[in-house]
Formats: C-alpha cells, structure tokens, sequence
C-alpha cells in the first residue's frame, strides 16, 4: 500500500516539506499524487480526531444495525443512499452478516432524538426490515487512535545512563 | 560516624555519574516536558517473541541455563551472524549469552586490560568504554572522530595515538550519539594499523540492524584477517526492541571467551532465562520485524534531518542507530547551556552532545525512537526556540 496514504490516514497535519523528507520525495510530487488522490475520490476529505467524551453536552452516538430488503437492479445501494442523506448520520457501512445488512452510526443530541429518528425516519423506510440500536456509552478508539490517557509509551520508559 | 571515605575503592569513587543521567534528572524536575532524549526502542517486543517469553514460564522453565547460555540460543546466535554478517562462529566454544551487550563490554575489557594498558576509544560514544577501563586499570585514549569526516574513526587518526601500550581498540559503530557509520573500506584501513601494531579490537555492534540506504553494516569481525583479532559485542535490545529483557552476546576467539566466561560465571552465572527463550524465537522468525521498524525509523530519521536543516541547525546525515546529532553553534551556546535553555524555555529534554565525551561539544543527541506524532510536536517548539535564539 501507498505509504503516502497510510501517513495521511495517521497524521494529515503534516506539511509537504515534511512528507516529502519522510518518503524521500520531492514535494512536487507529494503535492501531484495527492491532488490525484483527490481527483480519484481516494482521499476524501481531512478532519480532527475529537474525544467527544470530553466535551461537555456534545450528545450522544448510536450503532443502527438495519435488516434490509435489497433491491433487484441496484441491491443495497439504493437504501444505503437514502440513510446516507441524513445529516446525523455518521458513516454507513455494508455488512457480511447473517443478522443485518446495513450499520449506521448516528449523531444525536439526547437519546430520545436518536430513538425518535430510528423510528420515524429508518424504520418507516419501506426496504428496512428491522433495526437494532446500540448506544455507545464510552468510546476508547477512533481512526487508530486511543482516547485514554496512558496512551504514551514514552512516559514509562526510564533512561538509565 | 564512620568515614566510609576511607572503605571506598578510588577508582570508583574517582568515576564521573553519566551525563546523561544528570541531564534526565533536571528533565523530570521540570513540568510537561516531551523527550528526545531516549536511547531505547519505543516499540514495544514483538508479541510472538514475548509469546515465547510467557510460554517458557508458563512450562515453568525458570531454573538458571548454563554459564554459556543455551545452547540453541548460541547456535541461533551463530546462524545469525553468518545469516546476517557472513561470519561464522562455533556456538560451543566462541559465543557467550551476556546481560546485555554493556555486560559483554564489561567482561571483555576486565579480561583484556591490566594495569597501565592504553585503550584507544572514539568519542562522541556510549558512555561506559572509558569508565570501565579506568576501573580495569587501564588508560583510556580518546579519539576525537571529527564532524568533516562524518564523525568516522581513520586510520590516521589510530595511528597518531597508537604507543607501545596500546592493547584495544574500541570500535563503536554505528555510532550512538552521532549516527555515524563506517563503510567497509573504511575499516579495511583501520585492518591494517591494527595489524601493523598488533591491536586487538571490540567492536560494539549494538546498532548493527539499524543501518539505513543501501549498504548494510559491515561487521569488522569480517575483515579479512580481523576476525582472530576482535571480540563482537552485539544483543537484542535495539534490533528487537528488548531493552528490559537484558540480553547481550560476546562472540570472539576462544581463547578470550572462554577466559570471559570465567568472569561471567563467578559474578552473573547465567543470563536470564525467560528472557534466552524469547531471544531464540527472535533470531528464528524476527528478520521482518527488525525490517519493519527500521523502515519506520527511517521515515522518522528522514524527517527530522531535514526539519533541522530548514531551522539552521547544520545537521550531518545519520546513517545508523536513531540519534541525530545536529550542530547547535550556531546558537552561540555550549552544548549544555543550548540543551538546558530548551528545557526551561519549551519544556524539550535532548541531552549534549558533551554527555559522551568532551569532543561532543557544540553538538546535541536527539532521539527519533519516539512516535511521528510526539517528534513533530517536539521539533515545533525545538523551531520556536531556535528562532528566539538567532
């Protein structure tokens, strides 16, 4: 795999300059593969990893697993689309599993707001078959990063002469 | 009151405490400071080599092993060095299993050094040679190796300093705190003044999988007519991230070892056992691992060099180990007064070069075995400070 890639998946704050030294590059054609990238719909987009744990009144978020009915010309894809257009709704995935088709994660204020938009916004979509909401209570992992803090490896080790 | 003054040995009370442990500790006395200054893997061991570690308790394999080490371990070792460095050792009678590589350090120059012996040793480098051979009773001469030649060690250089005292040489490469590494036909004329005056050399070869480009480092064991004439000293800490296992090995002709294996026996016995049977599993099914962290170092060392270049930190390219060490004369401060101004003023801990000899000064160690995430953030307020400090 492109290491190009992998080092923006971890850390998108570093600069060309940077990128350049560490892949032994110029920055010309750091900044050409990644406008590609773009072009190609590969990289999507840059955001912060945020512990909303610790943001006071930052709401809360949900796992909907959905039951769905596929479509015979475009399968999943049409209903992946219609949950996709919500606003609170985080990412959707595909899933291989016996139990459920779709997972969505959903952003919302309180619980109720969730609860209220599984039921009449997911539910009452003619594909889906069922749901099952997850509320997450604790997040400690996101995007390959952990939200506690003894995260650091660097504060046990002693230097010793 | 007793005067313990008059129980205590004088060479070891004439011995300097290691400068690098005095500037950790005004480090840890000051709030939020982020380190370079780590001379240890940050990775942690590779699971499957802990796996075997945990295994062998788990069988309750925790008597002591032989003085030697085990010998699938020294057979394992030997298969390495010629896997690896093309040189081959009997495990039964040229191999020692040691608490780390400074326990080999240690035990090689007890049993080579007597009194009045002059010992040749390179610095900027590890900390111990010179102590060690003090306490031997041995005179160490230090070499200074020269930042125009890439802080390497010359013929020349061993030449000028060479007397008919002169019994060992040390041989430090790659290099911690410089980076430095020698090519081979670099040590192919240091060959021959060791010939030419009948030296025998140790070769510390800690860093010896931390090379980076295309040549990989050349053991000095195998050049030729070289391997009769030096003791390697080699281990798991650095190549496997082993640090805390405590495991080393001495390699050499058997007349030395067999004398060190002596020392070994009466002050440690036996290395650690747990430890022995995770280094086995490392040398059979460890080579990716030792590639796979390389690779990232590399990426880190790549970063950081150039990071300093663009400051004005001139900044000669390390080709092994994972220290860079960047000339701060620019900031018109000794080694000790840049490194101590960092830390009050950013809160950056990277230790003077003058920690591993005198010849380091107007020079700085820092670390890269830390995460991408932790080094950028570091060179940010290392940037900040030299722009203060034009």
């Amino acid at each position: 795999m492109d290491m190009l890639l992998e080092l923006l998946d971890k850390n998108s704050e570093f600069n060309l300059a940077q990128l350049a030294a560490m892949l032994n590059e110029t920055e010309e054609s750091i900044k050409n593969r990644i406008d590609k990238y773009k072009e190609q719909g590969i990289i999507k987009g840059y955001k912060a990893l945020i512990n909303w744990d610790k943001v006071p009144d930052s709401g809360v978020t949900a796992i909907i697993e959905l039951k769905v009915t596929p479509k015979p010309e475009t399968g999943f894809d049409d209903i992946a689309k219609i949950v996709t257009s919500y606003d609170n709704v985080e990412s959707v995935y595909l899933a291989a599993s016996s139990s459920y088709d779709l997972i969505a994660t959903v952003k919302g204020r309180t619980i109720q707001e969730i609860a209220e938009f599984v039921s009449k916004r997911l539910s009452t979509l003619d594909a889906v078959i069922g749901t099952a909401t997850n509320f997450i209570l604790t997040q400690y992992k996101e995007g390959g990063v952990a939200f506690y803090d003894d995260d650091d490896n660097d504060e046990q080790r002693s230097l010793i002469l | 009151m007793i005067d313990y003054s008059k129980f205590l040995n004088d060479k070891i009370c004439g011995i300097k405490p290691s400068g690098i442990r005095k500037f950790f500790d005004i480090a840890n006395e000051t709030d939020h400071v982020i380190s370079l200054s780590i001379g240890e893997p940050d990775f942690t061991t590779p699971w499957h080599v802990r796996q075997e570690g945990i295994e062998s308790l788990r069988k309750g394999h925790t008597w002591y092993s032989p003085n030697r080490g085990f010998s699938e371990l020294c057979n394992q070792i030997s298969n390495y060095y010629a896997r690896r460095f093309g040189i081959e050792y009997n495990p039964d009678t040229e191999t020692l299993v040691t608490v780390g590589g400074s326990e080999a350090i240690d035990l090689c120059i007890r049993t080579l050094i007597q009194d009045g012996d002059e010992v040749l040793i390179p610095q900027p480098s590890f900390v111990c040679y010179e102590p060690m051979t003090k306490m031997a009773g041995g005179k160490p001469i230090i070499i200074c190796s020269k930042s125009e030649n890439d802080f390497r060690l010359t013929a020349e250089e061993i030449e000028k300093n060479v007397t008919p005292k002169t019994k060992l040489l040390i041989l430090p490469f790659p290099n911690n705190p410089t980076g430095a590494v020698m090519r081979r036909q670099h040590l192919e004329e240091i060959a021959k003044v060791v010939e030419k005056h009948n030296l025998l050399v140790l070769s510390d070869e800690i860093y010896a999988e931390l090379t980076y480009g295309k040549e990989r480092h050349v053991s000095f064991a195998s050049i030729k007519g070289m391997r009769e004439r030096t003791i390697v000293v080699n281990g798991f800490s650095k190549a496997y991230a082993m640090t805390g296992w405590r495991l080393g090995y001495a390699l050499g002709p058997e007349e030395i070892i067999s004398q060190m294996i002596k020392l070994h026996q009466y002050s440690i016995m036996s290395a650690p056992t747990t430890a022995q049977y995770a280094a086995i599993e490392a040398l059979k099914h460890g080579d990716s691992d030792i590639e796979h962290m390389r690779e990232e170092y590399d990426m880190r060392r790549r970063l950081i060099v150039d990071e300093f270049c663009r400051m004005g930190l001139t900044c000669f390219e390390p080709e092994g180990a994972f220290y860079v060490f960047p000339s701060i004369k620019i900031s018109g401060m000794s080694s000790e007064e840049f490194c101590e101004q960092l830390i009050y003023s950013q809160h950056v801990a990277i230790v003077p070069g003058t920690a591993f000899g005198e010849c380091g000064e107007g020079f700085a160690r820092v670390s890269y075995s830390y995460s991408l995430k932790h080094i950028k953030e570091a060179l940010e307020r290392i940037e900040r400070f030299v722009n203060k400090n034009p």
